[in-house]
C-alpha cells in the first residue's frame, strides 16, 4: 500500500521528460505560434514597405489632409471644392450611416410583419409571406440591387414625363422628389411643441406602467403618446401663424429645381436592403414566435384576450428573447451589406474610399480606414443590442 | 322486484357517420383559412389582389409576350416596342453565361469537369449510398487536381522545385522524429503520417507537372457560372479545414491560441465581403515578396476562403458545444490523447451535426459570389451584366430578362441547396426529437 505512491513517482521520472507535462506544451505551442505570427507580420511589412517604395508612394494617413478633387454626389455635411479626402471619407461614413439606419428601421417592420403574416391563419396570405420569403432569400442581394437600380430606377421616364402624385412628389430616373420644408420666424414653437410632447409621453408611459404594476388597470399609453406627439406640435403650427412653408419641386427646362431630391441610387440600395434583409428578419421573428409554448397561447386565450392583444401582450415580449441575437446579427448585415453601393455609386465609405484609393493609390491605409468603420460599427451595435438583450431577459431566481 | 324485459337491445354498432357539412370538405376549410371574419376575408380579398398584381406583371412578360426565337435586337422588338422578354438572347448568350470566354474547342473540359462533379456529389449527398469514404475522399483529393489540370492545362513545371521540396519535407521529418524522441511518443505512427503527406503532396505536384498536352486557358478567359462555382466550391472546401481549426483554437485552453482564433474570427465577420476582396486584389501583391505574383482569380479566392473559414469556424463551434461533456469525459477516461479524442470521439459527431449549418454557408457563399464582379472578375452575374453592352441585343428588355435569367438561375441553386439542408436537419435530428 505504502510503496504504491513511490511506484508511481519512480515511473514518472523515469518517463518524466518535461515534454509530456501540458502546462509545458501548452507554453511550447504558443511561442511557436506567437513567434510564427511575429515572423509572417514582420515579412509581411518588410514586403509592403519594399514595394510602395518602388512605386513611390508615401505611407501614412498624410493623404487625408489634401484636397480631394472630388465631390460625392450625396452629402450631409457642407462639401466644397477645397474639401479634402479625410471630409469627403466622413461624408462617406456619414451616408454609410445614414442608409444603414433607415434601412434597419424599414427592414424591421417588413421583417415583423411578414415574419407574422407568414403564420397567420389565413392562407392567402401566409402563403404570399412564404413566397415572398422563399423567393427573396435565394436570391443574391447584389442581383436584387442590380435589378432595383438598372431595371427599374434607371428606366423610369426622364423629367418631363415624370410620374407624380399630387404634383408634389415626382419620381424619374433622377431621383424622387419631394417638396422641402422651410422653417420661418417663429417656427421654434413647433420644436419646442414636439419636444413638450415627446417629454410627456415618456412621463405618461412610466406613469401608465407605475399604475398597471399597482392595479392592473391598463392605460392606453402608447395612442395617447402618438395624439400628443401629432396634435401638440400641430396646434402649435396653427397658433404660431402657420409659419412652414413648403418648396416644391417644379420642373424647369430639363430638370427639376427646388424641393428635396432623393438620389436614385439611395433608393435602389434602400429598397434592396430592406426587402432583402426583410426576408431573413421575418423567418427570425417566426422561429422566435413558434418558439414560445403554444400553452401561452391558449392560456391567453382562456383568459379572454382576443387574437391581437395575446400578440402583442403575451407572445411578442417572450419570442424577443429569442429573436434579439440573430436579429442583432442581421442589422450588422445589412450595415455590412450597405457597401455594396459601390457597385451603383452610392457614395458611402466603401465607394468613396474606392475613389480616394484610385486618386491616391493609398490602398492600406483607405483599407484600414474601411475595417476601422466596419469592426467600430460592428462592435457599437453588438454593445448595444446586448444591452438590450439584457434588460429584457428572464430575469431569474 | 320483477324484472322487466329491455324492449331493444342494439347487438351491433351503427357505422359511423360522416362529419357534417359545417365542419369538413373544401367550403369548410374556406370558412376556416379565408373567410373566418369580416377582417379576415378582406385581408384574403388583399391577398388575392396582390397575387393578381403580380402574375399579371410576370406571366405575360416572361411567357405570354416573350420572344423565344431570333438571332439580333429586332426579334425582340416588334412594332418598335418590346413587351415581352427576349429569350432569344439569353439563348445567343448561353455559353457566355456558362463558360465566360473559354475557348470554344476546349469547352469539352469543363463539361468533363461538371459531368464528374456532379457524378460525385449526387452519391455523396444521398445518405443511403454506401461507399461514403471513398467518395468524399475522391472529391477531395483526386477531383480538385484533375479540375486543377483540366481547367487550367495543368504542366506547372514543378521540377525545378522538386530538389527544394525534398529538402524542405526531409527537415520537417527530421523535426517530426527530434520531437517524437524528445517526448519519447511512439515514433512510427507520426513518422507514417508524415511521409505519407510528404509523399501525397509530392504525387500531387508530379501530376501537376506533367504535360498533358492540354492547351493552356488563362484564367482570365474563366466566366460565368463556371467561376461563381469554382470560387463557391474552392472557397467552401478550403474553408473547413480551416475552420475547424479555429474553432478547436476558439475552444482551446490555452489563451494566445484563443486569442489568436478569436481575434482572426471577430475580424473578418465584422467586415464585409467587398473589403476583403478589395484587400485581396489591391494590397496582397504589396504583401508578397517581389517577384510572386499571385492570379487575380487566385487572390480573390484565398479573400473568400479566410473570410468563409471565420464563418465556417462559428458554424463548427457550435457542433463542438452541443456535443455532450460525458463525449469528453468519456475519452479522456478511455485515455486517448487530444488528436484522438478530437478525431476519432468528438468531430465525427459535431461535423455531423453542423451539416445544415455547413450547407447554409455554402448558400450564403454562393450567393456572395456574385461580389468578385465588382473587382473585375466574370461570374455568372458579371457576365449576365457585361453582355447588356452589346448592341445586337440592345433592347429595353434586354436587362429584365438578363436579371430575370440570372436570378431563376441562383434561385434553383439556392432553393435546392436550402431544401436539402432542412432534409439534412430533420435526418439527423431523429434521435433529439421528443
Amino acid at each position: 500500500m505504502a510503496a504504491k505512491p513511490q511506484q508511481t513517482a519512480e515511473r514518472s521520472s523515469a518517463k518524466g521528460s518535461i515534454f509530456n507535462d501540458p502546462k509545458v506544451r501548452g507554453i511550447i505551442y504558443q511561442l511557436l505560434l506567437v513567434a510564427g505570427l511575429v515572423y509572417f507580420f514582420w515579412s509581411i511589412v518588410q514586403n509592403a514597405s519594399h514595394n510602395l517604395e518602388k512605386q513611390n508612394i508615401a505611407s501614412g494617413f498624410g493623404f487625408l489632409g489634401n484636397t480631394a478633387g472630388f465631390l460625392p454626389n450625396q452629402t450631409l455635411i457642407d462639401l466644397s471644392a477645397t474639401s479634402t479626402y479625410g471630409q469627403a471619407l466622413l461624408a462617406g461614413l456619414l451616408n454609410t450611416l445614414l442608409i444603414a439606419v433607415i434601412g434597419i428601421f424599414l427592414a424591421t417592420i417588413v421583417g415583423f410583419v411578414m415574419g407574422v403574416a407568414r403564420l397567420s391563419n389565413n392562407w392567402v396570405i401566409s402563403k404570399l409571406a412564404t413566397m415572398y420569403i422563399e423567393i427573396v432569400r435565394n436570391i443574391p442581394l447584389l442581383l436584387q440591387l442590380f435589378f432595383w437600380y438598372f431595371a427599374v430606377l434607371r428606366s423610369l421616364p426622364h423629367p418631363k414625363q415624370s410620374s407624380s402624385i399630387f404634383d408634389t412628389f415626382f419620381l424619374n430616373n433622377r431621383g424622387l422628389y419631394m417638396p422641402r420644408p422651410v422653417f420661418e420666424d417663429g417656427s421654434g414653437s413647433i420644436l419646442l411643441a414636439l419636444v413638450i410632447a415627446i417629454v410627456a409621453s415618456i412621463g405618461i408611459s412610466i406613469w401608465a406602467k407605475r399604475r398597471q404594476m399597482a392595479t392592473g388597470q391598463r392605460f392606453p399609453a402608447f395612442l395617447t403618446s402618438l395624439g400628443l406627439i401629432i396634435i401638440l406640435p400641430f396646434l402649435a403650427y396653427l397658433v404660431s401663424g402657420m409659419p412652414v412653408s413648403y418648396d416644391y419641386a417644379q420642373l424647369k427646362g430639363f430638370n427639376f429645381k427646388g424641393g428635396m431630391k432623393v438620389i436614385p441610387e439611395f433608393v435602389g440600395l434602400l429598397l434592396a436592403l430592406t426587402i432583402y434583409t426583410g426576408a431573413f428578419i421575418a423567418e427570425i421573428v417566426r422561429a422566435g414566435i413558434l418558439a414560445v409554448n403554444h400553452g401561452q397561447t391558449e392560456a391567453a386565450h382562456a383568459l379572454g384576450l382576443r387574437n391581437g392583444p395575446t400578440l402583442r401582450l403575451v407572445i411578442i415580449p417572450q419570442a424577443m428573447r429569442v429573436i434579439i441575437p440573430p436579429l442583432t446579427s442581421q442589422y450588422l448585415n445589412l450595415t455590412k451589406n450597405s457597401s455594396l453601393a459601390v457597385a451603383i455609386a452610392y457614395p458611402d465609405i466603401v465607394s468613396v474610399g474606392g475613389t480616394v484609393l484610385n486618386q491616391t493609390g493609398q490602398a492600406i491605409e483607405v483599407i484600414a480606414v474601411w475595417m476601422i468603420v466596419y469592426l467600430s460599427i460592428s462592435l457599437l451595435t453588438s454593445i448595444l443590442m446586448n444591452w438590450y438583450n439584457r434588460s429584457i431577459a428572464l430575469v431569474e431566481r | 322486484m320483477s324484472q322487466k324485459p329491455f324492449s331493444f337491445v342494439r347487438k351491433e354498432m351503427l357505422d359511423e357517420r360522416s362529419a357534417p357539412i359545417s365542419s369538413q370538405g373544401p367550403l369548410y376549410w374556406m370558412h376556416q383559412n379565408l373567410l373566418s371574419s369580416i377582417p379576415n376575408a378582406l385581408l384574403t380579398l388583399f391577398g388575392i389582389f396582390v397575387i393578381y398584381q403580380i402574375l399579371s406583371a410576370i406571366i405575360p412578360f416572361a411567357l405570354l409576350n416573350a420572344v423565344w426565337e431570333g438571332s439580333d435586337r429586332e426579334a425582340c422588338i416588334a412594332n418598335g416596342a418590346a413587351h415581352g422578354a427576349c429569350w432569344a438572347y439569353v439563348k445567343a448568350y448561353f455559353p457566355q453565361f456558362v463558360y465566360g470566354r473559354y475557348p470554344d474547342d476546349q469547352i469539352w473540359r469543363v463539361n468533363i469537369v461538371f459531368i464528374v462533379g456532379a457524378l460525385g456529389l449526387i452519391p455523396a449527398l444521398i445518405p443511403s449510398i454506401p461507399f461514403k469514404r471513398a467518395n468524399v475522399l475522391f472529391m477531395l483529393l483526386v477531383f480538385p487536381v484533375m479540375t486543377f489540370i483540366l481547367l487550367t492545362g495543368g504542366n506547372l513545371s514543378f521540377e525545378d522545385h522538386i530538389l527544394g521540396f525534398i529538402i524542405g519535407f526531409a527537415i520537417i521529418l527530421g523535426l517530426g522524429a527530434l520531437i517524437t524522441y524528445a517526448t519519447q511518443g511512439k515514433m512510427k505512427p507520426v513518422l507514417l503520417t508524415l511521409s505519407a503527406i510528404g509523399v501525397g503532396i509530392a504525387i500531387i505536384y508530379a501530376v501537376m507537372s506533367i504535360d498533358f498536352g492540354l492547351e493552356p486557358v488563362e484564367t482570365a478567359n474563366w466566366g460565368g457560372f463556371l467561376v461563381t462555382l469554382v470560387i463557391a466550391i474552392t472557397g467552401i472546401v478550403a474553408s473547413l479545414p480551416l475552420g475547424i481549426v479555429l474553432a478547436l483554437g476558439r475552444r482551446s485552453q490555452m489563451p494566445v491560441v484563443r486569442l489568436v482564433s478569436i481575434i482572426f474570427i471577430e475580424f473578418w465577420r465584422g467586415v464585409p465581403l467587398i473589403t476583403v476582396l478589395f484587400m485581396s486584389s489591391v494590397v496582397l501583391p504589396l504583401f508578397l515578396p517581389e517577384g510572386v505574383n499571385f492570379d487575380k482569380l487566385l487572390r480573390a479566392l484565398i479573400g473568400v476562403a479566410l473570410f468563409s473559414a471565420a464563418y465556417m469556424a462559428e458554424v463548427v463551434r457550435g457542433g463542438l458545444q452541443a456535443i455532450p461533456k460525458g463525449q469528453y469525459e468519456g475519452a479522456d477516461a478511455l485515455g486517448l490523447t487530444f488528436w484522438q479524442s478530437t478525431g476519432l470521439i468528438i468531430m465525427p459527431q459535431a461535423l455531423k451535426l453542423v451539416i445544415p449549418g455547413i450547407v447554409n454557408t455554402f448558400i450564403g457563399l454562393f450567393k456572395d459570389t456574385t461580389l468578385v464582379l465588382i473587382i473585375g472578375l466574370f461570374d455568372l452575374l458579371g457576365q449576365v451584366q457585361s453582355s447588356f453592352t452589346d448592341p445586337t441585343w440592345s433592347t429595353p428588355v434586354t436587362s429584365h430578362t438578363g436579371y430575370l435569367f440570372a436570378a431563376m438561375t441562383f434561385w434553383i441553386f439556392c432553393f435546392g441547396m436550402s431544401r436539402y439542408s432542412i432534409f439534412m436537419e430533420n435526418r439527423l435530428h431523429t434521435g433529439h426529437k421528443r
